[in-house]
């Protein structure tokens, strides 16, 4: 079975990650591990925009993760960036190892003021997979009950599913054979 | 095979270039790249671009000259300018040149996102339109939508009908049936299936919060609205809404829905905007509504607003090997998702599976199988894998009687020992009133059983 490390950085919210990760494996099959990655992301902070660079991110991961044998999910409660657009909620390599994501905007308070934990766990699971898809080199998909539909606002992640649809799946399964 | 759609991003700083470019990859663009307009002309020379992104300012020559050039050179390029700097009169002037649209650095990923895709989208629809017209006969399913059975036929031959139309579809049908993949199969095979299809549970979303979710907020419309949030009839602009358990939204609710449906047109709440939608509406309801319309409980207007064409969905019972279809399909499905390889059901299985009333339908089928497989240990599910209730009720004896009295009499007991006995379940099972069920229990001497 594929390992995905789950790396949450400078993270504090890990009652949130131990709520999701029964999901996440049997929604994927994957077996996710969590395991906090202790590296200095300062330089991808952007004080102007009071937001981290995810691409830097991703090359400070790529710089300091040796492990060959799975894919790495870093998560961030910061909000995230890409230089062309006002935020991002997360970014993969495409085709790679490392992706990342953030759920500064995945929290409901940032939108109506009102908590809700469940959306909050629903909105994480969602990007772990869609930003995970990507490294597996799944482009987004047309279907919307996909996780792999793209999703630039918060509603369209809501109203995206959360499983990969059968031809995404089958694509995951057709990469891993050649593992 | 889809066609690719490709992609030209025109920018002097290279960040900009290769952000945008990663960015566009991830939708499965073909993308290139071009730091000034001398090289996006060069790359232009080489083949047409479905979509160009274009900075306006530039060493050398500027966007807007290369804009210019481009539309001389190819006059239905879709242009969207980019500039880090926004001016209504340079924004006007890129308009009156023929750019699709324009845009401020740092764009908004949802604007972004959107303005491309529907651009891209109607773009498509034309060149499609030609096939379209000729080629369908037969529609696209969603994974599960399965099924031989002449019924189901009928089933598939509306939903191609309707769905190259953009009428509005009332689906009928009990619990468990599939009305919501029969939604999503007239949406993604209608000229709309670019655009989502947005799900709305009804009976799930309480009438204080149904406002906000369906029409959406501004920022600062109420305490702790933080940040402005979308609608579902908002979302739903270009695709298709789905209205599941129509049937049991309030008399306010319906005098709402009746004006966004007559107008397609909102507020947000807090809003002073008007706000269009083109959406296309599916409804879906168990409950005969005509009954509700009767009883003043739904408003006959709506009522017939929302039937314009209906689709009946038949219960799992009346579709003969259809449930032997769908009961392989679950197999796979969930053999695969717990890795066991188990191949096929017995003849008992298979028997009791055919012979079963199915009061849930496909769910409950699909149930049923999904907890076969886990306490399956051998290749081959067996009558012991099913779930007891399904056993239980496929061995009951088959009627005896033949007057309608004991036949109903036999049925209120049954459905009085289901439910345990409580009068309101019951009397919402067997649709009819309290009072009534009361009347019959009186009839008829029921007592419950110790």
């Amino acid at each position: 079975m594929t390992r995905v490390i789950l790396a949450p950085i400078n993270f504090d919210s890990y009652e949130l990650l131990n709520e999701i990760i029964s999901d996440l494996n049997e929604i994927s099959k994957f077996e996710f591990e969590i395991t906090p990655l202790n590296i200095d992301i300062k330089e991808a902070y952007s004080a102007e925009r009071g937001q981290y660079n995810s691409t830097q991110i991703l090359r400070i991961m790529i710089e300091n993760i040796r492990d060959e044998s799975s894919k790495v999910v870093g998560i961030v409660k910061y909000d995230l960036f890409i230089p062309v657009l006002t935020y991002v909620f997360g970014e993969a390599q495409l085709d790679g190892k490392f992706s990342i994501i953030s759920i500064f905007r995945l929290h409901e308070e940032f939108y109506s003021g009102k908590s809700d934990n469940n959306l909050l766990k629903q909105r994480t699971i969602k990007e772990i997979l869609h930003e995970l898809g990507h490294t597996f080199g799944l482009i987004h998909c047309k279907d919307w009950d996909c996780v792999m539909h793209s999703s630039s606002s918060i509603e369209e992640v809501d109203i995206k599913g959360k499983n990969y649809c059968f031809n995404c799946r089958q694509k995951i399964e057709e990469k891993l054979r050649y593992y | 095979m889809e066609k690719k759609n490709k992609l030209l991003i025109v920018d002097d700083e290279a960040i900009i270039r290769q952000s945008l470019k990663a960015w566009f990859l991830e939708d499965g663009y073909e993308i290139d790249i071009a730091e000034n307009a001398e090289e996006a002309l060069k790359l232009y020379e080489k083949g047409k671009y479905d979509l160009i992104l274009l900075d306006i300012k530039m060493p050398g020559m500027s966007g807007m000259d290369l804009l210019v050039k481009l539309k001389e050179f190819d006059p239905d390029a879709i242009i969207i300018l980019i500039t880090a700097y926004a001016s209504v009169s340079s924004a006007v002037k890129a308009l009156k040149s023929g750019a699709y649209d324009y845009i401020t650095k740092p764009i908004d990923p949802d604007e972004l996102s959107h303005l491309v895709k529907n651009a891209l989208n109607q773009k498509n629809l034309k060149d499609e339109n030609i096939q379209l017209k000729n080629s369908i006969e037969e529609i696209i399913k969603p994974d599960n939508l399965i099924g031989n059975s002449p019924k189901m036929k009928e089933v598939y031959s509306l939903i191609h009908t309707v769905s190259q139309t953009d009428t509005t579809v009332l689906i009928l049908g009990d619990s468990g049936t599939g009305k919501e993949l029969v939604a999503k199969a007239i949406h993604i095979n209608s000229k709309r299936k670019y655009f989502p299809l947005v799900v709305v549970n009804c009976g799930a979303l309480p009438e204080s919060i149904l406002e906000s979710e369906l029409f959406g907020h501004e920022k600062g419309a109420f305490t702790g609205a933080h940040y402005k949030r979308k609608g579902k009839f908002e979302m739903a602009n270009g695709g298709t809404i789905f209205l599941d358990e129509i049937g049991t939204i309030s008399q306010k609710v319906q005098i709402e829905l009746l004006r966004v449906i007559e107008t397609k047109e909102f507020m947000r709440v807090g809003g002073s905007e008007s706000i269009k939608s083109d959406f296309r509406i599916i409804a879906a309801t168990n409950e005969n509504l005509l009954n509700l319309v009767n009883s003043g409980q739904f408003r006959e207007d709506l009522y017939y607003r929302l039937n314009v064409f209906s689709i009946t969905l038949p219960p799992l019972r009346e579709r003969g090997d259809d449930i032997l279809l769908l009961a392989d399909y679950f197999l796979k499905k969930y053999s695969s998702a717990m890795n066991k390889k188990i191949s096929s059901f017995d003849k008992e299985a298979i028997k009791f599976m055919r012979e079963y009333y199915w009061p849930g339908n496909v769910r409950e089928l699909e149930n049923a199988i999904e907890r076969a497989v886990v306490i399956c240990h051998k290749d081959i599910i067996t009558l012991d894998d099913l779930p007891f209730k399904v056993i239980q009720n496929v061995k009951e004896e088959p009627l005896t009687e033949r007057s309608l009295d004991a036949i109903e009499k036999k049925h209120i007991q049954k459905i009085l020992e289901d439910n345990n006995w409580n009068i309101s379940k019951s009397a919402e099972e067997l649709q009819i009133d309290r009072v009534t069920l009361y009347n019959k229990i009186k009839k008829y001497g029921l007592r419950k059983n110790n």
